[in-house]
């Protein structure tokens, strides 16, 4: 098992070089002068040529890579221009922010999900199936923004359950309940696009479990249809569902920016766009970065997990 | 069934395809309509409701008509998502196509770049994209294209890979036919239906994520306006002035919902594994439409079969895997079933206890006697208590008929359990005391093991645990040695004798092999085409087959010793199942078939003690007939 888990451990860093260079390379595409873009369009010649060379942008682009690379390594992610602010530490806030907001849906959309699918399937073709099924055309067709809008009118102006927008109430104490009913609507609303797309796969999933010749033996020994259903053809359903649920995450984690400019969440979303707009690179770069790491090693854990819950892979 | 057909069946996907058609054509007909200039700002006029002044759907913050910039924006929409979808199936198609064709390194090198692209938490990219190129719709296209290509370009992979090794790829190299022409006009036209699906299955993804872009400020750039970028404008009067937000939203959510129906109904109609309705998955029992269930008979009897009948309901076709089957099994009793594949005998197993899959299966007809009781017919709940209970099945491929997640141990376990809840502890000396049983070496050792690491044989032993764990009164053994080896089979055949004769069992022994049931079983039934053509004691059958099937059968076994005699295969195929003849369903393979075979329906007649057979010219009659 350990050897599995560096196995997967070392496999990663390929992947983590990918994600490094192809970054690098899109923020090299930009055109035009970052340092221009820095100074504005008012800087003298030597100003500009003065900060490319602070910046490195004089030197070929291999070398800037492998600086960049190593500075990522050792933590330097630059400096944010607009915020004047190290980005790493910026990130680091933001992400956290953005991680509890999606963790939370995360969690939420992988245990309905399932469970819709796993039902969808054992009742397929009677009503809670149809039911089902329109639910989740209906979620995974609405535009997370549009719903939680909707939401934002009918819970928080109209029926007051839950605050209209931000994490923490702007006077009053910060505790877990404040949080909670702050967290609900995006947390929610972030789930619904996931949910419908993991019942989605998860029907059929089960749907080609339960036609397996081991479900006719579990039904050959006698064991309740309810037992059939969660006990033998969810738990192998479920190794089909666990890599679809690692894409998902995926999902979760980068579509929390509609739903984070939406309902004010301050997280690493909208630091991202907000960081577009006003042209600050480094910013976007160090953040796209740091959260495509994280989901790489989100996706290791996956494996392991999806190696636990299947012998048969786990050499 | 043809694919437009298909389409058409689907009512969800035909509403979808009139809802999309509707608002394409009013997207292309927007600039010939009479509508207000979308861009025209009026700000007295800001903020009205819909049908106020004249204004149908009403006017945002700047008195911009709304019905207007919904039509044009709708436009916009619908013209970026489907050109993004275009440009990333185009793209992606290329690039799967060439990875799958070429194989070796090509592949390796592009997929792996294709690997690294998906690791990416997918609107993430697209910001990186936007970021780099600026704000703007075009830019935002790019991006979401851009985003898209390496899901095609798998999926596209995974299916060239396939066709690349096809006969007809090689007989188009062999003729001399160029990569290049090959990949046109041999490959691309198989991978078409899959790039429409995958198209097809995007494209409203793709208009949201369009949208989303256009929503985040990051999209088209005002005045200019898609449905994204109106409800991002909309979004700071959204308490105010709900409508502004309502209006683009709802359009977005129509366009996205019709597509995805349109999308579904496409993928379901090109896609051959649905067609067929192979996707439903078998209910908990086998379904019953039957008439007046025949009464029962045979009270010594164990199990009594009367007139049973399953049939496979697919696709308007109605095929009879058992027609009419009589069969009696007493107490102790071994009887085994023989036949080729598809002559039923499965299924009659199967029907018993209600394991046939259904859909597609239905019983039609007849009855099966358990101690008095019928269990054809019977309540989900009678059935799945003496299932495995008193009642239990061994099956023909122990690695697929196990469950691979569970270990042995586990398995056993839960079979004794959910018939007679103990704790755990005693559960497990018990199953360790059945592998004892079925002669299963380091028991307890291996009780933790996954059916995996075990060999076929132990594999089989395990199954045969798990029907012993209750201690049925009838054992059902569905080809249990089949798929073994020979000296395994041997051994696994010696053991089901062994534990017929200590604990009384009662079996029913399907095979395809009369080797099988010379050493097993006090009387046979030959199955043929889902009847039973002859029945009776298996040393008297043996000695002298009466029907001519049986004979041939029994032709086609080696025996060891007997090197000069010929093996005769039969000739011919058995019949389809959906288009049974009239008469004898043997007569057009055997050799003494006559006119008279080929009409009416032949009876099971007695012919000696014990003996019946459904022929009217068998290879031998009872002595003081004819």
């Amino acid at each position: 098992m350990a050897g599995y888990i560096l196995k997967r451990l070392v496999s990663a860093i390929p992947v983590l070089l990918g994600i490094s260079i192809i970054v690098f390379l899109i923020m090299a595409m930009i055109p035009g002068d970052p340092a221009m873009a820095i100074l504005g369009s008012y800087a003298t010649p030597e100003n500009v040529e003065k900060l490319n060379r602070d910046l490195g942008l004089d030197k070929p682009l291999v070398q800037r890579y492998l600086i960049w690379l190593g500075n990522l390594v050792q933590g330097d992610f630059g400096r944010s221009f607009s915020l004047n602010r190290a980005v790493l530490d910026e990130v680091l806030e933001r992400f956290n922010t953005t991680l509890l907001l999606a963790g939370t849906s995360f969690v939420i959309c992988s245990i309905l999900g399932v469970s819709a699918g796993a039902i969808a399937a054992a009742r397929q073709f009677a009503l809670a199936d149809k039911a089902i099924t329109f639910v989740v055309l209906l979620g995974i067709s609405i535009p997370s923004f549009f719903l939680g809008m909707m939401m934002i009118l009918l819970f928080s102006v109209n029926l007051r359950w839950f605050p209209v927008s931000g994490m923490w109430p702007i006077y009053g104490t910060r505790d877990l309940s404040a949080l909670v009913s702050h967290l609900t609507l995006p947390a929610l609303v972030l789930a619904v696009v996931a949910t419908g797309v993991i019942a989605r796969l998860s029907r059929s999933a089960m749907l080609e479990v339960l036609r397996q010749d081991f479900i006719r033996t579990a039904r050959a020994k006698g064991v309740h249809e309810r037992g059939v259903i969660w006990r033998h053809a969810l738990r192998a359903a479920m190794v089909s569902i666990i890599p679809v649920l690692g894409v998902q995450a995926g999902f979760v984690l980068s579509g929390a920016v509609y739903v984070e400019i939406v309902f004010q969440w301050p997280g690493v979303g909208r630091m991202l766009v907000d960081a577009i707009l006003k042209r600050d690179i480094l910013l976007v770069q160090g953040g796209v970065v740091f959260v495509a790491a994280c989901y790489v090693m989100f996706n290791l854990a996956v494996d392991v997990a999806q190696s636990l819950l299947d012998p048969r892979i786990r050499t | 069934m043809n694919f437009l057909g298909l389409l058409a069946r689907n009512r969800l996907a035909l509403l979808g395809l009139v809802v999309v058609l509707m608002i394409t054509v009013l997207a292309l007909l927007t600039p010939l309509l009479p509508l207000a200039d979308p861009d025209v700002t009026n700000t007295a006029n800001r903020f009205k409701r819909p049908f106020e002044d004249g204004a149908i759907l009403g006017t945002d913050h700047l008195g911009r008509d709304l019905l207007s910039r919904l039509f044009w924006g709708s436009r916009l929409s619908l013209a970026v998502g489907f050109a993004s979808a275009l440009v990333a199936a185009t793209i992606g198609a290329t690039i799967g196509i060439i990875a799958g064709f070429h194989g070796g390194w090509t592949d390796n090198v592009i997929m792996r770049g294709v690997d690294m692209l998906m690791a990416f938490p997918y609107i993430l990219l697209a910001l990186a994209i936007v970021a780099a190129l600026g704000p703007g719709l075009m830019n935002a296209l790019i991006a979401v294209a851009a985003v898209n290509i390496p899901f095609f370009a798998r999926n596209i992979r995974g299916v060239t890979v396939g066709i690349a090794h096809r006969e007809f790829v090689d007989a188009a190299r062999l003729s001399g036919m160029g990569n290049t022409r090959i990949i046109l006009t041999e490959v691309l036209p198989n991978v078409i239906p899959v790039i429409i699906i995958a198209m097809s299955t995007t494209v409203g993804w793709m208009i949201l994520e369009t949208a989303g872009l256009s929503f985040l400020g990051l999209g088209s750039q005002p005045p200019q306006a898609d449905l994204g970028s109106m409800l991002g404008e909309a979004r700071s009067a959204l308490i105010t002035n709900p409508h502004t937000s309502v209006v683009p939203g709802a359009m977005i959510l129509i366009i996205v919902i019709s597509i995805n129906l349109l999308g579904d109904g496409i993928r379901d109609a090109l896609d051959p594994r649905l067609k067929s309705g192979a996707l439903s998955r078998p209910m908990p029992r086998t379904l019953v439409r039957r008439g007046e269930p025949s009464a029962g008979k045979g009270s010594s009897a164990l199990l009594a079969l009367s007139g049973l009948e399953t049939q496979f309901h697919a696709n308007s076709r109605v095929y009879r895997a058992v027609s009419g089957v009589d069969l009696v099994v007493r107490p102790g009793e071994c009887v085994g079933i023989i036949g080729e594949s598809g002559s039923g005998k499965s299924v009659t197993a199967l029907s018993v206890m209600g394991l046939v899959a259904s859909p597609p299966g239905v019983i039609t007809a007849g009855s099966a006697h358990f101690s008095g009781q019928d269990l054809i017919g019977a309540e989900y709940g009678t059935l799945r208590r003496l299932r495995g209970d008193r009642v239990a099945y061994v099956f023909q491929d122990p690695l697929s008929t196990l469950h691979p997640l569970y270990t042995v141990g586990e398995q056993l376990v839960e079979a004794v359990r959910v018939h007679h809840p103990m704790p755990k502890v005693r559960a497990r000396e018990h199953a360790v005391g059945l592998l004892h049983s079925v002669r299963f070496p380091n028991a307890k050792e291996r009780f933790d093991s996954y059916p995996h690491e075990l060999s076929g044989g132990m594999r089989q032993r395990v199954g045969i645990a798990m029907a012993l764990a209750n201690d049925p009164d009838l054992i059902i053994a569905d080809e249990p040695t089949t798929a073994l080896d020979v000296t395994v089979q041997a051994r696994i055949l010696t053991l089901l004798r062994e534990l017929q004769r200590e604990r009384g069992l009662a079996i029913i022994f399907i095979t395809h092999d009369f080797g099988v049931i010379a050493q097993l079983c006090d009387r046979v039934a030959v199955m043929y085409a889902g009847r039973i053509v002859e029945e009776g004691p298996t040393d008297a059958i043996l000695k002298s087959p009466a029907h001519p099937y049986t004979a041939r059968l029994m032709a086609c076994v080696p025996e060891l010793g007997q090197e000069r005699r010929r093996l005769t295969a039969i000739p011919g195929l058995p019949p389809v199942l959906d288009d049974l003849p009239d008469g004898c369903a043997f007569a057009e393979r055997c050799h003494r078939a006559t006119d008279a075979c080929r009409v009416g329906n032949i009876a099971l007649a007695g012919l000696a003690t014990e003996r019946v057979v459904r022929c009217i010219d068998p290879e031998f009659r009872a002595a003081g007939t004819a």
